[in-house]
C-alpha cells in the first residue's frame, strides 16, 4: 500500500537574501505560519514544479513535512523548526523585529 | 608577512570582477543555479540554512592588524557585527546578501585578502601551524611554502573541478599543531644533515571514514615540491571516484588502490611534469622567505611580567594556560581565547577584532594568527608587555584562561547555521563550558580537548578529540555520540566510539560523568585525561558513561 | 547541434572528417574520448590530427587533466573540449592545453559570445605559468 500523503508546505531559500521562505496563497513569505498547507499529493507536486521554475527568485525548492495545528503549519522535524525560527545562539534572522513580513 | 606583488593585486581585481559578473549572470539567467553553485563555492560563498555564508581565507592563519580591522569593518557593514573563526583558519560571515558579496570581496582585496577556494571541489585554503615563525621547536617557518602552494593552487586550471575538496596543511615542527595527518596532503618540513626537505603525507582525513595519512615521500627535495604536488593532484583527479561523494576523497583513493600503486603513478606523472618547472618557483620562494623574516625582536626587562605573576592571581592563571614558549629570549606566544564560557566558540565581535588588531600593532610586531582550534594568537609579545595585553583583553571579554582546557572546545557551526548539519553543536559547547565553569574544576582537570561536530563530515574534528562528540539525527531527534581517546597531534589517533548516543539533555551530564571518572582514575594529578585513557582503555570510562548497563550486568 | 568557440568567439565548424572512438582503425584522424579515458593508454599515432574530450557535466574536471596529460605526452594536434563546458571554464580549458571548445546550442544560447570573449585573455593573471617559468 502506498504511504498516505502527509501535509506539506513548499519551502526554499530566497535567491538574493538567502532567507528561508515558504509558498503562501499570495506568493512567497518568510513566515511559516502564513504558508499554504498542501494536503493533496498531485496538487503538491504540481505546485512544487511551478515554484521550482521561479529560478530568478528562489533556490533549492522542496516539500517539507508539517503538522496542521488548527490551520497553522507547524514543523515535524527539528531541522524545519530551526529553519522556521533561526539560530539558537543569537536572536538573528527571523527573530529580529520586522523580519516576518511578506517576501 | 607576505607582501602582495602587482601580479597578486591584478589577479584579485580580475577575479573579483569575474565574480561580480557571475553574480549578475546568475540573476539574469545566463547561469543556472547548478552552474553558478560551483562558481560561488570556489569564491567562498555558500547558501546555508538561514542565509548565505561567506568564508574568507586567512592563508596559513596569518594576518596583520590592518587586515583584522578590515574583517571587523566588513562584519559591521555587511553582516551582524561579528565573525566566526573556523577550524581551517578561515573567518565566516553568516548573514551576507548575494548582491553585497562582490563589494565585500573588493573590500577584502584592498587589504590583500580574498575568499578564493575556501569551498568547492578544489584545493582549499592552505593551513599551517599557528605558531609558525615563533615556536621554539620548529625546523623552519612553514609559511613560505604555504604561500608558494597558495599561489600554485590558486585558479589552477586542472584542479577547479576535482572529485571532492582537497585540503593541504603544512608544519615546520615535529610537534604537530596543524593536524597534518588528517589532511589530503600533509607536509612536514624536515632537516637531514642540515639540508631542508619535505615529508609528504597523503590520504588522511576525518569525515565518514576517518583515516590517518600515509607517508608518500619521506624526504622530498625542496625544488621538487610543486611538480610533486601537481603530480599527486593530477593522479587523484583522474583516479578519484566520482560515483559516490562519500568515497571521493583521496583517502579512499589511497585506501582502494594502495599507497604503492599511488606512489608509482605519482612518480610517473612527476617525471613528465618536473622538466616544465625551470626553477623560477625557487626564486619566488626565496623572495617569499625574505618577506617572512623574523621581526626585530626587542630586548627589555621581564620584571613587569614576574611582578604581575606574583601579585595578580588572575594574570598568573592566564599566563599558565595561554602562553607558549617563543624562540626569542624574553618573548612569549599569546593565545587569546575566543572561548569565553557560555559564548559561541570562535565568534568574535567587531569590537573584539579591532582590539586584537590594536594590541598586535602596539605590542605584537603587527602580527596575528588564527588557530585551527578557533582562537586568535599574538605570536610575538615581549613578556614586559604581557600585563598590559592581559588587562586590555580581559576588559573586552577576551581574557579567559582556558587554552587547552575543557572549555576550549572546538565546535563546528552545526545546525544553527550549516545546511549539512544533522544536529546542533554550538549549544552543546556552550553548556559544557558553562557547567564546568560552575563546577570550578577545569584547572584541576587540566589538558583536555573536547571537539564537537554537528554531522559526519567532522568539521569539528571530533575523531581527534580526547572527548569527541558527534551530533546526529536519530529518528527526528538530536542524538550525540561520544568517541574517546582521539589525538590530533604527531601521535594522531582516531577516537573509539564509546557506545550508544545521548539526547541533547543527557549529553552534558554524560561528559561530566566521564570527567569525574577521570579524576578518580588518574594515577597522579599530572597524568592527563588522554594518558589515563591510553593506560586504562575504554572500559572504566564506559562504566562511567553507562552506569545503568553496568548495574544490569552486575545483577 | 553544437557551437564551436575559440579565442575569437563563436566560429563555424571547420572539421569535416568526423570522429572515431578509441580502438578504431589506426588511420583515425580525429579521436573522441570519454571523460574517464586514461590518457597514458591513448595511441598517439602519427596521422592523428585531433582529439575531442567529453565533459559530461561542467562539474566534472577530468577532461582538464586528460588534456594536460596528452600535451605532456607530446601531442601537438588539435585538442577540443566537448559538451557541458561553461564560459567560466574557457580560460581553464585553454590553460590545460585545449585549443577550442564545442558546446551544446542550449549553452551557447544562454551564454552568448561576449561571455566567452571575456575569458579570451586566458594568458593573463596566470599563477601557474609564473611559477613554471
Amino acid at each position: 500500500m502506498p504511504k498516505p500523503f502527509t501535509p506539506k508546505v513548499i519551502t526554499a531559500n530566497a535567491l538574493l537574501e538567502g532567507d528561508v521562505i515558504y509558498m503562501s496563497a499570495t506568493g512567497w513569505t518568510r513566515d511559516l505560519a502564513r504558508a499554504d498547507i498542501l494536503t493533496d499529493e498531485a496538487d503538491a507536486d504540481l505546485r512544487l514544479i511551478e515554484a521550482a521554475a521561479q529560478t530568478d527568485k528562489v533556490v533549492g525548492v522542496y516539500l517539507a513535512d508539517i503538522k496542521d495545528e488548527n490551520g497553522v503549519p507547524t514543523p515535524v522535524h527539528f531541522r524545519e523548526d530551526f529553519r522556521a525560527r533561526g539560530p539558537s545562539n543569537y536572536a538573528h534572522g527571523k527573530q529580529e523585529a520586522g523580519k516576518q513580513e511578506q517576501f | 608577512m607576505y607582501h602582495y606583488t602587482d601580479f597578486d593585486g591584478a589577479f584579485l581585481k580580475e577575479r573579483n570582477a569575474q565574480f561580480r559578473a557571475q553574480v549578475e549572470r546568475r540573476i539574469d539567467g545566463s547561469l543556472t543555479e547548478d552552474e553558478f553553485k560551483p562558481l560561488r563555492l570556489m569564491n567562498g560563498l555558500y547558501l546555508q540554512l538561514h542565509a548565505y555564508m561567506l568564508r574568507v581565507a586567512i592563508p596559513y592563519g596569518t594576518l596583520n592588524g590592518r587586515q583584522m580591522t578590515r574583517l571587523a569593518d566588513i562584519a559591521d557593514k555587511w553582516d551582524k557585527g561579528y565573525g566566526h573563526f573556523t577550524t581551517r583558519q578561515n573567518i565566516q560571515y553568516n548573514w551576507p546578501e548575494l548582491r553585497d558579496v562582490p563589494d565585500m570581496l573588493d573590500a577584502l582585496a584592498e587589504v590583500n585578502m580574498h575568499a578564493i577556494q575556501t569551498s568547492g571541489n578544489t584545493i582549499r585554503n592552505v593551513t599551517a601551524d599557528h605558531f609558525a615563525g615563533a615556536a621554539a621547536d620548529e625546523v623552519a617557518d612553514p609559511r613560505p611554502i604555504a604561500e608558494l602552494i597558495r599561489q600554485w593552487s590558486t585558479d589552477h586550471p586542472e584542479f577547479q573541478f576535482l572529485p571532492r575538496k582537497f585540503k593541504v596543511a603544512v608544519t615546520g615542527s615535529e610537534n604537530d599543531r596543524a593536524v597534518i595527518k588528517a589532511h589530503d596532503i600533509g607536509i612536514q618540513i624536515v632537516a637531514r644533515d642540515g639540508v631542508i626537505g619535505y615529508k609528504i603525507i597523503i590520504g588522511g582525513g576525518l569525515g565518514r571514514t576517518p583515516m590517518i595519512g600515509k607517508v608518500l615521500h619521506d624526504f622530498l627535495p625542496q625544488e621538487d615540491l610543486l611538480p610533486y604536488l601537481e603530480a599527486i593532484v593530477s593522479v587523484y583527479n583522474l583516479l578519484g571516484r566520482r560515483d559516490n561523494k562519500y568515497k571521493a576523497r583521496i583517502k579512499i583513493t589511497v585506501h582502494e588502490n594502495g599507497i604503492e600503486d599511488i606512489r608509482a603513478r605519482v612518480d610517473e606523472r612527476f617525471a613528465l611534469i618536473k622538466p616544465l618547472f625551470t626553477g623560477i618557483d625557487q626564486q619566488t620562494l626565496a623572495r617569499i622567505e625574505a618577506d617572512f623574516a623574523a621581526p626585530d625582536f626587542k630586548t627589555a626587562s621581564e620584571a613587569p611580567y614576574h611582578h604581575a605573576r606574583q601579585h595578580d592571581p588572575l594574570f598568573r592563571s592566564w599566563s599558565d594556560t595561554n602562553l607558549a614558549k617563543h624562540k626569542a629570549p624574553g618573548y612569549a606566544i599569546v593565545s587569546i581565547s575566543i572561548k569565553a564560557h557560555g559564548k559561541t566558540p570562535g565568534d568574535a565581535t567587531s569590537y573584539q577584532m579591532r582590539l586584537m588588531a590594536s594590541l598586535a600593532k602596539r605590542y605584537g610586531h603587527d602580527e596575528l594568527r588564527i588557530s585551527h582550534e578557533q582562537n586568535v594568537i599574538l605570536p610575538h609579545v615581549h613578556k614586559e608587555d604581557l600585563p598590559a595585553v592581559y588587562a586590555a583583553l580581559k576588559a573586552a571579554g577576551l581574557g579567559t584562561a582556558n587554552i587547552g582546557l575543557i572549555s576550549d572546545i572546538i565546535a563546528c557551526p552545526g545546525m544553527d547555521y550549516c545546511a549539512l548539519a544533522t544536529a546542533r553543536s554550538i549549544p552543546i559547547a556552550q553548556d559544557i563550558a558553562t557547567r564546568f565553569d560552575e563546577l570550578k574544576l577545569e584547572h584541576d582537570v587540566g589538558p583536555l580537548k573536547i571537539k564537537i561536530s554537528g554531522c559526519i563530515n567532522a568539521c569539528g574534528h571530533h575523531h581527534v578529540g580526547h572527548i569527541g562528540i558527534l551530533g546526529l539525527d536519530r529518528a527526528g531527534v538530536e542524538n550525540y555520540q561520544i568517541t574517546l581517546g582521539g589525538d590530533g597531534t604527531q601521535d594522531a589517533t582516531i577516537g573509539e566510539r564509546a557506545g550508544p548516543g545521548f539526547s541533547a539533555d543527557e549529553i552534558i551530564p554524560a561528559v561530566e560523568r566521564l570527567v569525574l571518572a577521570y579524576l578518580n582514575l588518574r594515577a597522579e594529578p599530572a597524568e592527563t585525561f588522554l594518558q589515563t585513557y591510553t593506560r586504562l582503555g575504554l572500559a572504566p570510562f564506559k562504566s562511567a558513561l553507562y552506569p545503568e548497563t553496568q548495574t544490569a550486568t552486575a545483577a | 547541434m553544437t557551437q564551436l568557440i575559440n579565442d575569437t568567439g563563436f566560429v563555424p565548424e571547420d572539421w569535416t572528417h568526423g570522429f572515431c572512438a578509441q580502438g578504431a582503425a589506426n588511420d583515425c584522424l580525429a579521436l573522441d574520448l570519454p571523460s574517464d579515458a586514461d590518457p597514458a593508454a591513448i595511441d598517439l599515432a602519427e596521422g592523428l590530427q585531433m582529439i575531442r574530450i567529453d565533459f559530461p557535466s561542467s562539474a566534472d574536471g577530468r577532461g582538464f587533466t586528460i588534456a594536460r596529460a596528452l600535451r605532456l605526452r607530446g601531442f601537438t594536434g588539435r585538442l577540443r573540449a566537448h559538451g557541458a563546458v561553461i564560459a567560466d571554464q574557457y580560460a581553464m580549458a585553454r590553460r590545460a592545453g585545449f585549443d577550442e571548445v564545442e558546446v551544446t546550442d542550449e549553452i551557447a544560447a544562454r551564454q552568448p559570445a561576449d561571455q566567452w570573449l571575456a575569458r579570451a585573455n586566458w594568458q593573463e593573471n596566470d599563477y601557474q605559468s609564473r611559477l613554471r617559468g
